[in-house]
């Protein structure tokens, strides 16, 4: 009887119930933990636990894109999609060793904060607030876009009412909790996250390889009693249907090494993660809580590759060859948001599923769906989010997995927008305003300041969501490139190697960021030229993603260069490199 | 052994773990992961092909084992300096 009414609930009222009780749950948990200082406002009253700062960090940092995109990308990529794995999670190793205890130590409230000081110099301060700014807006409008998709698709209202309905939930426990009440709502949403993510991988392991654990069991035998390991099976049918065989992938070896790179780097560049290790009490809990936080992104990250091969596998045998008018239910409806198009090329009536783009990209770049292209006998067109939207459904689990997959994409984009909103928030309210404008505003006033700008910051991001310009989806996945490119080096320098000054760092940050947005704004917009100028005239063959490593290093060259030519940084600022180095002290190191 | 000493010796033993702990990290990652993949794909364990198992799985799992491998070093070496709390 129980299990018949559990069964009798729709997918669509599944969704309600479990969206509207983890949206209770994230407002609840906003009002109970309301900040009443700027120090909580900005960094939790610096009292978060190891534990509780390493699950808000793995929300913080497991956006819309690592939950829906992530295994689809690597589905679609094979071994490629390898670059974003150790790239996203490489970086917290140079967190933890490079970063995090030190500037814990220091003590302060957010990154410009750091530069600023470190580098004596309004200028250094300035020029990391612009980057700062520009990194997360452009990480921000993404995301919030992201909330108003995973609306659409799920509880099939307006994309743009997704945004407003997103912002206003945002509005609330961002406004109101600040960074205390982004961290603990942050913890709420790493449960409802790694458990929508992870209940899917599991049935599915079992279903395809008799293994209950996805990152075995896409290793295994196939559960079909045919001895084959899934994955030589998925290669092999990737050859016969002309994509490059899964596991050896299709980028040149520089290009993965250089994207690798700048992902890894530019994770430990980007300011909302870096600001979550102010939080902690100690520097010995910075270490560990970049460990606990690593710890919870890999449980994901791990199962992303093995949902990637199960999808893929599903997704090929279910539609090769066999008949349109026979495909199953998930089809259908995935058909008609188009997130899977078919055009019958050959008019044979059944689906050709080969390499090659099924349809020619129209002026926005974007697939024209009524223009199939005639080059190619591919007949079909997958977007790559379906690989974890329709998992479920293509599964056939019941109803509540498949809501909870909503809850959980929700999750993953909520608690990013916040923590970015929290960064651009900090960076106008204290950066700009209480340290270059206005440096003697109270208290109550700094913390009014903080609060408008993160309404106004909501209301930019949710503008963007809204109005998509066509270059932010391109920009999103560069946002670590311009982090690597500025932050990482200046930040680096100014812990190991004192005799860095304010000319060399402003220096090196300025080409750094330049050099990334030209080569981005010519390779990847292509806005210098007529057409978009091709794969073969990138530098050294690497990619417009990948260049952020090009540009760290000359960002570290002309620091280093510019140093040698002035005058070494002033006593009282190498003795501050010498407290951050001791790791005890840091409450007393944290009053401003 | 005065304040500054112990703070140099302090540091240059952080920088050695850090060096040696990054050194794996690349050996993993950039190492087995993408510039030697060729080869260690010629091993196979169960249905993985070593380097892209490095690639997808192995790297991450020792990326977290190096970040408490350095906590616990890290605690330890605190303590021998005093700088613990």
């Amino acid at each position: 009887m129980n299990s018949l009414m559990i069964e009798a609930i729709s997918v669509q009222n599944w969704t309600y119930i479990l969206v509207g009780l983890t949206f209770a749950l994230y407002i609840g948990i906003a009002i109970w933990s309301r900040a009443s200082s700027t120090k909580e406002f900005y960094v939790a009253g610096t009292g978060v636990s190891p534990l509780a700062n390493g699950m808000a960090t793995a929300a913080d940092w497991m956006s819309a894109a690592s939950f829906i995109s992530m295994a689809g990308i690597i589905s679609f990529a094979g071994y490629d999609g390898a670059v974003y794995l150790m790239g996203w999670t490489g970086g917290y190793v140079l967190l933890a060793l490079l970063l995090a205890p030190y500037l814990r130590k220091f003590g302060k409230f957010t990154v410009p904060d750091f530069i600023g000081d470190r580098y004596y110099s309004q200028t250094a301060r300035i020029v990391a607030v612009v980057c700062a700014l520009l990194v997360s807006f452009t990480y921000v409008a993404g995301q919030m876009r992201g909330v108003g998709i995973v609306f659409s698709r799920f509880l099939e209202v307006d994309i743009n009412t997704g945004v407003i309905i997103g912002m206003l939930i945002v509005l609330f426990y961002a406004v109101l909790g600040g960074m205390k009440g982004i961290t603990y709502t942050q913890v709420a949403q790493y449960c409802v996250l790694i458990f929508a993510f992870m209940v899917p991988a599991i049935f599915i392991s079992i279903q395809m390889t008799g293994n209950p654990i996805p990152q075995l069991g896409f290793g295994s035998e196939l559960g079909d009693g045919s001895g084959t390991y899934l994955l030589d099976k998925l290669d092999g049918l990737s050859k016969e249907l002309g994509f490059a065989e899964y596991t050896e992938g299709s980028k040149s070896m520089i290009d993965v090494f250089a994207i690798t790179l700048a992902l890894m780097v530019g994770t430990a560049g980007l300011p909302h993660v870096i600001v979550r290790f102010f939080t902690v009490k100690r520097v010995r809990d910075a270490r560990k809580s970049a460990g606990i936080a690593l710890l919870l992104i890999v449980i994901l990250y791990s199962t992303a590759p093995a949902v990637a091969v199960f999808a893929r596998t599903n997704l090929i045998e279910t539609v090769s060859d066999k008949p349109y008018a026979e495909v199953p239910q998930w089809f259908k409806k995935w058909e008609t948001t188009e997130l899977v198009v078919f055009t019958d090329k050959n008019a044979d009536g059944n689906i050709q599923y080969l390499a090659g783009d099924a349809f020619i990209k129209g002026e926005n770049g974007k697939f024209d769906f009524s223009k199939p292209n005639p080059d190619s006998k591919n007949e079909l067109y997958v977007d790559r989010d379906i690989m974890v939207l329709a998992n479920p459904e293509i599964a056939r689990l019941p109803n509540w997995v498949i809501a909870l997959v909503a809850a959980g994409g929700l999750a993953a984009a909520l608690s990013t927008a916040a923590g970015l909103l929290l960064v651009i928030s900090s960076a106008v309210s204290h950066d700009l305003i209480k340290k270059v404008y206005k440096p003697n505003i109270s208290e109550k006033g700094e913390l009014i300041a903080a609060r408008l700008s993160a309404v106004g910051a909501v209301c930019v991001a949710g503008y963007f969501g809204i109005n998509p310009p066509g270059f932010v989806a391109a920009v999103v996945a560069l946002a670590f490139g311009l982090a690597a490119a500025s932050f990482f080096p200046a930040i680096i320098l100014g812990i190991f190697y004192k005799r860095m000054n304010k000319e060399g760092a402003v220096a090196g940050m300025i080409v750094g960021i330049v050099a990334m947005l030209l080569y981005m704004i010519k390779y990847k917009l292509g806005w210098f030229d007529e057409t978009l100028p091709d794969k073969s005239e990138w530098w050294f063959g690497i990619s417009p993603e990948g260049f952020g490593t090009v540009a760290m290093i000359l960002n570290f060259i002309v620091a280093i260069l510019v140093m040698k030519f002035t005058k070494a940084p002033p006593k009282d600022v190498q003795d501050i490199v010498d407290n951050i180095r001791i790791p005890s002290g840091a409450g007393e190191a944290s009053h401003h | 052994m005065n304040k500054t000493d112990k703070a140099k010796q302090y540091w240059k033993a952080n920088i050695k773990y850090v060096l040696i702990l990054l050194a794996i990290w690349f050996l993993v990652s950039y190492g087995a992961g993408i510039l030697f993949k060729n080869e260690l794909n010629t091993i196979k364990i169960g249905g993985f092909k070593l380097g892209f198992w490095f690639a997808q799985q192995g790297s991450m799992y020792v990326f977290v084992i190096l970040i408490f491998v350095y906590v616990r070093l890290m605690n330890k070496l605190d303590k021998k300096y005093g700088y613990d709390e």
